[in-house]
Parts: C-alpha cells; sequence; structure tokens
C-alpha cells in the first residue's frame, strides 16, 4: 500500500515500529475505531483472530451467537439502534456462506457493517480446500465493497478502508476476508492510521445550490406540497434539520417503513406511513399533491405500487446522498444530491413560513375514514378474538412510545410499525428492503447492545420465530435483556392473507404447527407465558416488561385476520383498499 | 425509447474483483455485453473499461450510475456510436495454398487494408482493424477460399468531442498516486512457510 509519510518520517516510525500478527492488526484496528462490541462465531480458518480476541476481553465483547445469521442480524440491529458500525467475524466456508442473507438485508437497507471472514490459507485457494469457498464472488452483489486479504502487511489500512466505506455516504455492509496465512503473519507494524478519504469514492455529492433554489421556489409555490420521507434521515442524523424544515413548511409528512420512529408518530403535522401497508390517506393523497418532496427515500415498489400511475400530476422533488436513486423509479422534476443533514437547512432557509390547513384536513377526512374502517376495528375488536392490534395498542401504553421495537416480517411487521408509537429517533428496527423472516430475535439482541438503556421489544411471528429461535441461547448465555413478543396466528400469516385475495383462498403450506414456545423459552431458562383471553392482555405485558432479564409472551391472536389497508400488487397508490 | 448501441466508458482502480462487480450490474438485469476491453489508461494505476449494449438511454444513463457507484470506480460516461472513434482488430486464418492460387492478394490487402501478419507454408494470417461492417467484408470475401478461423476483439473507442476524464485523471493521480498492488510472497511457498 502506498503510504502517505515522507522518507524521514517512516525512519522515524520505524524505530517505534512493533512486530506484531495480522490477527493482532485485526484486533487494534477494531479497537481503534471504537468498536467495543463483536457478534461472532468461531471456526478454523479464523482461529488465530479468536486467539488474539482472549487477550482482549477487556477491550472488545465478543457475544457469541448460535449460527451466524444470527450473529449478523445482531450486527445489523445493533448498527440500527446505536447509529455505529456493526461488527461480525465469521470463519470461512459455511461460516462465511451463512452471513450471506445478513449481508442482503444489510445492503438493501443501508446497515453499516464490517464483516471479517476468515479463509483459507493463500497457497489453498482455488483448490476446494476444507472449508474453502469463494466468498468475496458470492458476497459481491449484496456488499458495498468487499476485499480478500492475503499478507498481514494490508490489514490496517484495509480496515480503515472497510470502517470508513461501511459508514460513510450512504452506509452498507463491508466484508473483509482474511486468509489464515496473514492472521499468523508476523509483520512490522505501523500504527493504525484512519481512513478519511479514497481516491475513487464520492461518499456525498457536491450539493447544487441552484437545484436548493429550485426546489425552494416550487416548494414555496405549491398549493398542495407533501412530504414523504426514508430512513436516510435517521442514518444523515438529520432528525432535528428534517423537523426543522417541515414545521417551517407547514407541509403534512408521511415516512416510509425504515424511515418511521424519525420523528415522533403523534407529530401535528405526521400523516401516517405509505406504502402496501401504510395508512389511506397519505396513500390517496400521493396522487392528487401538486408538489412531492421525498427525503432520503428511494422509491421502493411497496411504497409507490404501480410507477406509470404514482404522483403523475405532481412536481417532485428528490433529496438523495445517492446519485443513483434519482431518477430510478420515478422521474425528478428537481434532483437535490447531498447528505439530507446539509441540503435541509439550505431549503429551510430559502422557504416561506406556511400552514396548509385545508389540505392537512383532507388527509385528517382520510384518517377518521381508516379509523372507522380498519383502525377502530383492529385497537377495538368487538369479538372474543384477540387483534395483533390490539396487543401493539396495549404495549403502546405501557411502554409511552419509549421501546424500541423489533419486527420480523409478516403480518405481525406491518401492524407493528402502523400502530406503534415512538417519540425517538432509531426505535423501529425492521427488515424492509429484503423482508428477511428471521431477521427480529437476533437483531432484538443487537439492538440491546446498541442501546444498553433502552427497552427492547421484539415482535414476532410464530413462522418468523422458528427461523432463528436458536438464538434464544445466545440470549441465555449472555444473559441479553430483550421482551419477546410472539403474536401466534397458527399461520404463515402475510402468505395466508394473499392466498385468500389473490389465490381464492387455497391455503397453499401456510399452516404451521409450533412447539410449546413457553416451554422452550423454559429448556433455554428464560421466563415466559402464554395467553389467548383478552382479560389477561394488559397484565402479561405489564409482568414482561417489569421481568428483570430476557421474558417470552405468546398472545394467540385471531387466525384470520387480514391486514388493511392494503394497496394490492399491480395497482395504483390511489387504489387502496380499506377492506 | 428505443434501444441503440450504446459504449460506456469506465475510469477504475486497479483493483482485482472489479471485472466481477461491473459485470453483476449488467448480469444482474438480463442485460448482455455485446463487446468488454478493459486495458490501462494514459493515467499510471488507473484501467479503463470499454463495454458496448444495445439498450434505451433511459437504461444505459441508469447503469452508468450504478457504475460510477461502485468504491473503486472514479468514472463513468455513456456514448452512442456517432460520438466515439472506435475500432475492432480481426486476424483471418486462410489456406496459403488457396489464397495464393484463387485470390489476388494484392488486391484484397489494398480494399481491405489487411495486412499480412503471419506466411507460413500451409496457412497465412490477416489482420484488419475497423468497424465491424468493415471486418465483416473481409470475412464474406475469405469465406469461400475457406476461412480457417476467425476472430475479432472487442471494441477500443476514444470519446471524440471533449478532452473527456484526461486532465482529471492526470491530476488524480498526480494529487494521489494509485495503491500499489502488494505481491504476496507467501502464494507460492506453500506449505514450508505455513502449516496447521
Amino acid at each position: 500500500m502506498q503510504s502517505t509519510l515522507s522518507q524521514p518520517q517512516k525512519a522515524a516510525l520505524q524505530t517505534k515500529t512493533e512486530t506484531i500478527s495480522g490477527s493482532e492488526a485485526v484486533l487494534r484496528a477494531m479497537v481503534a475505531e471504537g468498536v467495543y462490541t463483536i457478534f461472532g462465531y468461531p471456526g478454523g480458518a479464523i482461529m488465530p483472530i479468536y486467539d488474539a480476541l482472549y487477550d482482549y476481553n477487556d477491550k472488545l465483547e465478543h457475544i457469541l451467537v448460535r449460527h451466524e445469521q444470527g450473529g449478523i442480524h445482531a450486527a445489523q440491529g445493533f448498527a440500527r439502534s446505536s447509529g455505529k458500525v456493526g461488527v461480525v467475524f465469521a470463519t470461512s466456508g459455511p461460516g462465511a456462506t451463512n452471513l450471506v442473507t445478513g449481508l442482503a438485508d444489510a445492503m438493501i437497507d443501508s446497515t453499516p457493517l464490517v464483516c471479517i471472514t476468515g479463509q483459507v490459507f493463500a497457497h489453498l485457494l482455488g483448490t476446494d480446500a476444507f472449508q474453502e469457498t469463494d466468498v468475496i464472488n458470492i458476497t459481491t452483489p449484496v456488499t458495498k465493497w468487499n476485499y480478500q486479504v492475503t499478507d498481514a502487511t494490508e490489514i490496517p489500512s484495509v480496515l480503515a478502508k472497510a470502517f470508513y466505506i461501511a459508514k460513510s455516504g450512504r452506509p452498507g455492509p463491508v466484508l473483509i476476508d482474511i486468509t489464515k496465512n496473514a492472521q499468523l503473519q508476523q509483520f512490522e507494524y505501523e500504527g493504525y492510521k484512519p481512513c478519511d478519504h479514497i481516491r475513487s469514492y464520492r461518499p456525498k455529492p457536491v450539493v447544487r445550490k441552484e437545484y436548493v433554489e429550485e426546489a425552494a421556489k416550487l416548494i414555496n409555490a405549491a398549493e398542495r406540497p407533501f412530504v414523504i420521507f426514508g430512513q436516510g434521515v435517521i442514518l444523515g442524523k438529520a432528525e432535528k434539520e428534517f423537523m426543522q424544515f417541515i414545521e417551517k413548511a407547514g407541509i403534512p409528512t408521511a415516512w416510509t417503513i425504515m424511515g418511521m420512529s424519525a420523528i415522533p408518530t403523534d407529530h401535528p403535522l405526521a400523516v401516517g406511513m405509505l406504502g402496501m401497508h401504510g395508512n389511506y390517506g397519505p396513500n390517496v393523497l400521493t396522487n392528487e399533491c401538486d408538489v412531492l418532496i421525498a427525503v432520503g427515500m428511494r422509491f421502493d415498489d411497496r411504497v409507490t405500487g404501480r410507477l406509470d400511475k404514482y404522483a403523475k400530476q405532481a412536481k417532485v422533488i428528490h433529496l438523495d446522498i445517492d446519485p443513483a436513486e434519482i431518477d430510478k423509479n420515478v422521474k425528478t422534476t428537481v434532483p437535490v444530491w447531498g447528505d439530507c443533514k446539509e441540503t435541509l437547512p439550505m431549503l429551510t432557509e430559502l422557504i416561506d413560513q406556511k400552514v396548509y390547513p385545508q389540505w392537512l384536513k383532507r388527509f385528517r377526512d382520510f384518517e377518521q375514514e381508516e379509523i372507522n374502517t380498519c383502525i377502530e376495528p383492529e385497537l377495538h375488536p368487538s369479538s372474543d378474538v384477540m387483534t395483533m392490534g390490539e396487543v401493539i395498542r396495549t404495549l403502546n401504553e405501557l411502554t409511552n412510545g419509549e421501546a424500541i421495537v423489533v419486527t420480523d416480517v409478516g403480518q405481525h411487521q406491518m401492524v407493528a410499525c402502523r400502530y406503534a408509537k415512538f417519540n425517538q429517533s432509531k426505535s423501529n428496527i425492521t427488515s424492509g428492503g429484503l423482508g428477511t423472516m428471521g431477521f427480529a430475535l437476533p437483531a432484538a439482541i443487537g439492538a440491546k447492545y446498541g442501546a444498553p438503556d433502552r427497552t427492547v421489544v421484539a415482535v414476532i411471528g410464530d413462522g418468523g420465530f422458528q427461523m432463528t429461535l436458536q438464538e434464544l441461547g445466545t440470549i441465555m448465555q449472555f444473559d441479553v435483556d430483550i421482551k419477546i413478543l410472539i403474536l401466534n396466528n397458527q399461520f404463515l400469516g402475510m402468505v395466508r392473507q394473499w392466498q385468500q385475495l389473490f389465490h381464492d383462498r387455497r391455503y397453499s403450506f401456510v399452516n404451521i404447527t409450533s412447539p410449546d414456545f413457553v416451554q422452550v423459552a423454559k429448556g433455554y431458562h428464560i421466563e415466559g407465558n402464554s395467553i389467548n383471553e383478552r382479560k389477561d392482555l394488559k397484565s402479561a405485558l405489564e409482568t414482561m416488561l417489569n421481568h428483570k432479564g430476557a421474558y417470552l409472551l405468546e398472545v394467540m391472536v385471531g387466525k384470520e385476520n387480514n391486514v388493511f389497508p392494503m394497496v394490492p400488487q399491480g395497482c395504483s397508490v390511489a387504489e387502496i383498499r380499506l377492506k | 425509447m428505443s434501444k441503440q448501441e450504446y459504449t460506456i466508458t469506465v475510469y477504475t482502480e486497479n483493483q482485482i474483483g472489479l471485472l466481477n462487480r461491473i459485470a453483476i450490474i449488467f448480469s444482474r438485469r438480463k442485460i448482455n455485453i455485446e463487446s468488454l476491453n478493459t486495458s490501462p489508461s494514459e493515467a499510471e494505476g488507473i484501467h479503463r473499461f470499454t463495454i458496448v449494449i444495445n439498450e434505451t438511454e433511459d437504461v444505459v444513463k441508469k447503469l452508468t450510475r450504478q457504475i460510477e457507484k461502485q468504491v473503486d470506480v472514479l468514472k463513468a460516461y455513456y456514448n452512442t456510436s456517432d460520438e466515439i472513434v472506435w475500432q475492432e482488430l480481426a486476424l483471418y486464418k486462410v489456406s496459403t495454398d488457396e489464397i495464393a492460387e484463387k485470390v489476388k492478394v494484392e488486391r484484397l490487402l489494398r480494399e481491405y487494408g489487411a495486412r499480412a501478419v503471419v506466411i507460413r507454408k500451409d496457412y497465412t494470417v490477416f489482420e484488419t482493424t475497423g468497424h465491424r461492417e468493415e471486418t465483416d467484408r473481409l470475412v464474406k470475401v475469405l469465406e469461400p477460399y475457406g476461412l480457417i478461423e476467425f476472430v475479432r476483439s472487442a471494441r477500443v473507442a476514444i470519446i471524440k468531442a471533449s478532452k473527456g476524464f484526461h486532465e482529471k485523471l492526470k491530476e488524480f493521480e498526480q494529487r494521489e498516486p494509485g495503491e500499489e498492488l502488494v505481491e504476496n510472497e507467501y502464494l507460492d511457498r506453500q506449505e514450508e512457510v505455513f502449516t496447521m
């Protein structure tokens, strides 16, 4: 690697160098980058790093998961609740391939991760050696950057680059594959120099002031402006700047599932969630606004429905840090490239202080219709059968919007994201883009390490829970204080809902039998309870939340309840169905 | 928007695995690459990809942005064929006897701008460079005389209009020289270096 030091500097340093192993250099990089928690699973090809880790347990806490997929989801949960880079260690071959789902999840949800995988000795590469896989090529499509280290001297600079790439610009997962010889190799260590620049990498595009001005003009002239935002606000740590912007602009504001919790859910300008199972008003009125201001969101197909019928009447302003997102799905009238922490204040300065009472009332009218048709029956059902919505409503009452809610994927996810109340950012952790079942339990473990002072509730369906329930072992061993709330409808509920609505009720393999979850938890020395009557709901949730340490609560909910509203696939957002 | 031929020019770091990263951008969208060439550029340590595809401008624009998003890519451009100067190299192997007897070789060489690269008793290899139609013409002429083998290279292209990326590249190179690739001395030394 090219050194930027002058000859005399190098000479001066040489007297101070020390000989260390590649493995030790990995751990020194971790400490230098401020890492204090690592999720991982050892194995033959990463053993030298684990051997070095043995001497670092005062600086680095290692959480032994039960499966590498659990490890990477935990690192994702950590990153999402803390806003820092999540770190995972795994061995070569099956260890590395078990990371792929989490990498894909982190890639699509822009989660900063650094994964270190062990690899066979360099001289064995390409020989189909024991536990050898071509992890670089396997992970290329699901990483922001990856690199194979075969020589220990590369380790300090490559890891510095890895952390810089993972966390800068639009964040993402980075994987560094280190051959065993490089881990064992002794070399002259010249210290760790964090990376803040890479020649070919431009994390933030240059802000074009003329576009910001153009955007401000459009906003000032708008009669029915509408703001939609995504996770970019949270990733850019721009919650305050965003709030100042919408409050000055006075514009009704809706979030994507990934943007949720960036502003309090009951903010006076908040009109709810967008998308397939989002709220009625924001979906319908997307097709009636005259200026659509999209902030840090990527117009996912679950948000837009049919693109040829999406906001065709509106002038679109798109603020994004990733230039490749501009015009990718929705054609933009004015693109505002840049980090929204930088561009939002520029925009706020140029816009007029306004209110749109009539326009906001239209959202509230739709909201009332949604309350009458869907929300009220879901949150206060008249039948004896419990609904997922009322469980979340009761949870809200008990947590006051202060808890971190980690969801898996399916009906419970949509219900939780529709009804959970949040008062602070980084509170809604879910597998948004990839929709990974099995995400919630390990991600909740990571979220607790990322925000140890906060209550973490993992809301999981009976299907998703069974995909990664082995992580109960991790919770047991490390005494992780998370609350596991299983909403059991004895079905793979979302698939069943689709089969009911679009496949003529042909319930093909969605009927899932579950073990006695409370007994399973008991086997891991985790306290638990299962309820199926409404009268027990509040006290059972209270017991769960007040319990010191991990707790599992299973709530038996209606078998064939559906999540509404819904934009059927292939329909316009304005065709959202209330029932 | 109709499809047409576009030439994408990508300036990159000289990094192992980058070819795969760029190829994936096309293959995951099921877009066929007509021709792909990689070579060093005029700036030390900076490589250049020339990729030809048939697509609509909208798609090509998005592809270029996705390519430019890669960490090791400095810049990506796309151009229609009339915005670039481009060439392909073709080699033709024919039987020397056949060609000497039946074709007026001299005329052939003049008319098609061909050059004999190798002349052996059993075969002769000609070379031409030019656009696809030009190199194809000689294939047609030689086919009746038993064309033994034919091969054509990927496209190389230079942008007509602007100075391209040259000044910027030189600037980059001066200010921040590229990283030297680490030569791993242990790769060939097998178990003598490390054992379990």
